[in-house]
């Protein structure tokens, strides 16, 4: 094909990255049919996929990638604006939602009711809307509209799953996810306030000029708390544990692989890209604040992680856990410490997607969450919990695998920067994190089954959950032995990030 | 005094935002909730719409011919941007109601701890 006919495609590709996606989702509803909706949400989802690799190829030598939507000028426009952070983020959102959707056929037809399923897949693609739109765009309030979109649709997935308890899990986190949401418009109106502009940019030539008002003050506050409730970092978490239970398995999986960690991208984007490292860390004094949440993030969750009767909720905490492992690389702020914070994003995506895969595959077959119910099924579903074990071995950090990769860099921050207790820590929360992903083995393996009659009829997971779980515990691993990839990112997107870049 | 009257548009809305949080936290009935997260969204589109507004400014419209000097407008994109908000507001409450119609069917309450209650026992 000439150069002609790619070109003007090519330079498309921050809007079809946005519109695909949404298009598709009305199309959902419109067709009416679960199978129908289910090829649909495929397709614009390995698009979105195809899309965000070819500009995180444009993006990985340093280019900064600026569309105008609509062909309206910044800053008085919104602008789209790629870097390589923010195609690294768009990759791992897409690359979650492609690889849970072959996953979701089988599960969620035991979960959902039928003639709700095009809903889902619906809804699902609007969440993918909102968190690439959140991820790409460069307009700070643009960023409010798609987050808002991306949680309106998630409450609805949540709520979708045929256990009741789904709705009262869905209900509040709309009410805590509105307050996190709302914290964070007063935030962008009292930046607005002080600045008079919303482009990310032009922000950040403005603010250093207005540092010491105190409207830009409270505006980061508002901000860190609004993105922390998002984020789900600890005392502000507590609308995780219920959703991520009682949402349909498939729904959890995709969620807990993209939603938080595009709130930690923000996190990044507005600490560093918008008030800078210098005005956020120095004179904001950010470090103090975010060190101990952190902290408390990685080993309360992890306590409570131990005393769970639900293998689900148990694995939510373990995420609210390995989110204050990010949070405590922004917190240390040194290279080392930020490129494992950006590659815990996509390490702990691959991570806790394949954990929570798994489990959704003991879901299909026994239908509860108790971890008492595993009781001898590592003999009956032999693939599945050998998969469970392997990436729980890689949740813990065990070498050769990928969530080794990041505590090493976070361990070598630390130590860069002096605070060895603060690395003793992350060692110690590691064998927290044996203790709870033991507590599933010894049930799966070393318990007696139940009774005979219960178990007879439990096989292993179908084929399609089977391979998605296997591919993403090869990644596991891949990851965890050839880094050149997902460390060379990171590393780069964090030396643009302290070099003062947007 | 002379600071009230010049920032009342502020004390007025952090004390609508301190009664919205107040009635979700407090409150055991998830209606009352939800009309506690409404009065939450409502301060900030107050917050948004006075920021906007210039004292003696009048609405951002082409006034008979421009030779006539200067005339004062107030800002208008605040008020545009808030035009959004509130869609996203309408938005979330009627999800919000739709949830509680669904949870009203399912446990015939939407008392917090009687849910929690007939949970406990299920």
């Amino acid at each position: 094909m000439s150069d002609h006919f790619i070109d003007p495609f090519i330079a498309q590709l921050p809007a079809l990255q946005i519109l695909i996606p949404l298009l598709a989702a009305p199309l959902c509803v419109i067709l009416h049919h679960r199978r129908t909706a289910w090829v649909l949400a495929m397709i614009a989802s390995y698009c979105s996929l195809a899309i965000a690799l070819l500009l995180l190829q444009q993006t990985s030598d340093g280019t900064v990638i600026s569309y105008a939507m609509g062909n309206w000028a910044p800053p008085w426009g919104i602008e789209y604006r790629i870097d390589i952070l923010s195609a690294f983020v768009l990759v791992i959102v897409s690359m979650v939602s492609s690889i849970t959707l072959p996953y979701a056929l089988r599960s969620l037809e035991k979960e959902v009711y039928d003639n709700k399923l095009y809903l889902l897949y619906a809804g699902w693609l609007v969440v993918l809307t909102g968190l690439l739109g959140m991820t790409i765009t460069g307009d700070a309030f643009n960023v409010f509209v798609f987050l808002e979109i991306s949680s309106l649709a998630s409450y609805l997935i949540i709520a979708l799953n045929r256990d009741r308890r789904a709705l009262t899990a869905a209900f509040q986190y709309l009410l805590l996810g509105t307050v996190g949401a709302s914290f964070i418009l007063l935030g962008i109106g009292l930046l607005y306030q002080m600045t008079g502009t919303l482009n990310m940019a032009d922000l950040a030539q403005r603010l250093p000029l207005v540092s010491h008002a105190s409207g830009v003050r409270t505006a980061f506050a508002f901000l860190i708390v609004g993105l922390g409730i998002k984020a789900a970092i600890f005392p502000m978490h507590s609308w995780l544990a219920g959703a991520y239970r009682f949402a349909p398995s498939a729904v959890t999986v995709f969620l807990a692989g993209s939603a938080t960690k595009v709130s930690i991208y923000l996190l990044l984007r507005f600490i560093y890209s918008i008030y800078g490292s210098e005005l956020a860390f120095e004179q904001l004094h950010l470090s103090s604040i975010l060190l101990p949440l952190a902290l408390l993030s990685i080993v309360i969750p992890s306590m409570v992680a131990i005393n769970q009767k639900s293998f689900k909720r148990l694995l939510a905490f373990s995420s609210i856990s390995q989110i204050g492992y990010m949070v405590l690389g922004i917190a240390i702020n040194n290279q080392a410490a930020l490129s494992a914070t950006i590659l815990h994003l996509f390490n702990h995506a691959i991570i806790k997607a394949a954990l929570f895969m798994s489990m959704g595959a003991v879901f299909y077959q026994i239908s509860g969450h108790r971890i008492k119910s595993l009781a001898g099924l590592g003999h009956l579903m032999p693939f599945t919990f050998a998969a469970f074990i392997l990436a729980g071995l890689s949740l813990i950090g065990v070498p050769l695998t990928a969530g080794f990769i990041s505590k090493w860099y976070l361990v070598i921050g630390a130590l860069n920067a002096g605070w060895w207790p603060v690395a003793a820590l992350i060692l110690f929360s590691s064998l927290l994190a044996v203790a709870y992903i033991w507590k599933i083995v010894e049930a799966a393996y070393f318990k007696p089954p139940l009774s005979p009659n219960t178990t007879g009829a439990i096989k292993e997971a179908p084929l399609s959950m089977l391979l998605p779980l296997y591919l993403l515990v090869t990644a596991n691993i891949y990851f965890g032995l050839n880094t050149q990839w997902s460390v060379g990112t990171a590393s780069k997107a964090a030396a643009m990030l302290l070099g003062g870049g947007q | 005094m002379q600071w009230f009257y010049s920032h009342f548009n502020y004390v007025l809305a952090v004390l609508l935002l301190v009664i919205g949080l107040y009635t979700i936290l407090s409150s055991h009935n998830l209606f009352k909730k939800l009309l506690g997260l409404s009065i939450f969204q409502v301060s900030i589109s107050l917050f948004y719409i006075s920021v906007g507004k210039v004292s003696g400014g009048t609405a951002p419209i082409l006034i008979g011919d421009s030779t006539q000097g200067e005339v004062l407008y107030s800002n208008p994109l605040p008020h545009v941007l808030i035009l959004t908000a509130i869609v996203v507001g309408v938005a979330t409450l009627s999800l919000g109601l739709a949830l509680l119609v669904r949870i009203h069917n399912a446990y015939g309450t939407i008392e917090e701890d009687e849910v929690s209650a007939k949970d406990r026992n299920q």
